[in-house]
């Protein structure tokens, strides 16, 4: 099965989250994802649209999110780029949340979330471009045994 | 416009939160806002009733967290209800179960509340 490719851009702004989640869940479903494994996607690209938005453009929303979803006959992967400034996932620890509510502290488990809801996820960065991989296989996930 | 909002209800001392809708990183401020309403009205008791919650992300749960410590030094909680299985999935996933009293329905978080105040 060749590979088929869709792309959404965004503006840096939260406002259009809701967005990001409906093109996920418009092109998951037709993939033959189960409802769980949808959710999860939703879930996982918002995570990772909310970080590059709040983190590399640092919440200025003058900038543009890239998102590309590939569909290829084992797996299904989110690319979400941007120009804004690297995410290093050597610096990032994995949070404890009772030592976070002691410090009133509202994120940082974006990343977590997404580790734990995708099979694989990958940062990378060429040039002025940053870009994360969100991975899912098709085989544990869809349903009708596609 | 955002698709989420927050309905206020007072049962004596628990001032119980309706949430609808979805609540990301946009919609999270008027989550912060209705509980810190709570806190200025020296309510400390809250229920939030997630019947009617369709998503929620980090965004949404560090609302909970940022305000858990105050309100239980003020003697209060936040007490969680009536979660749907997937919104449930994503408080799990981060161990909110074990930092949040996080019950099927808005009667036993209540009664949670009630048995607080009579052991105390």
């Amino acid at each position: 099965m060749a590979s088929s490719t869709y792309k959404l851009t965004i503006p840096s702004s939260t406002r259009y989250l809701e967005d990001v989640r409906r093109f996920i869940e418009t092109h998951t479903v037709e993939a033959g994802f189960n409802t769980q494994s949808v959710e999860q996607f939703k879930v996982a690209v918002d995570e990772a649209c909310t970080n590059v938005i709040k983190h590399a453009y640092s919440g200025e929303d003058s900038h543009e999110l890239n998102i590309k979803v590939i569909v290829d006959s084992d797996r299904f992967t989110v690319c979400i780029r941007d120009k804004g400034v690297a995410f290093r996932p050597k610096e990032y620890n994995e949070p404890d949340i009772f030592e976070l509510a002691k410090r009133r502290q509202a994120g940082g488990f974006g990343v977590h979330i997404m580790r734990r809801l995708m099979d694989h996820v990958e940062y990378s960065s060429q040039g002025k471009v940053n870009e994360v991989r969100l991975t899912k296989y098709l085989n544990s996930h869809v349903k009708n045994g596609r | 416009m955002s698709n989420f909002s927050v309905g206020f209800r007072s049962l004596q001392s628990v001032n119980v939160l309706d949430l609808k809708g979805e609540l990301d990183a946009h919609t999270a401020s008027e989550l912060e806002a209705a509980i810190k309403k709570c806190q200025d009205d020296s309510i400390y008791q809250i229920v939030v009733n997630g019947a009617n919650l369709n998503y929620i992300s980090s965004a949404g749960l560090g609302v909970f967290m940022a305000y858990i410590e105050d309100l239980r030094s003020k003697g209060g909680d936040i007490k969680i209800a009536a979660l749907q299985p997937k919104v449930f999935n994503v408080f799990d996933l981060l161990g909110f179960p074990m930092l949040f009293d996080i019950v099927d329905t808005e009667e036993e978080a209540i009664e949670k509340f009630d048995a607080q105040q009579t052991a105390e």
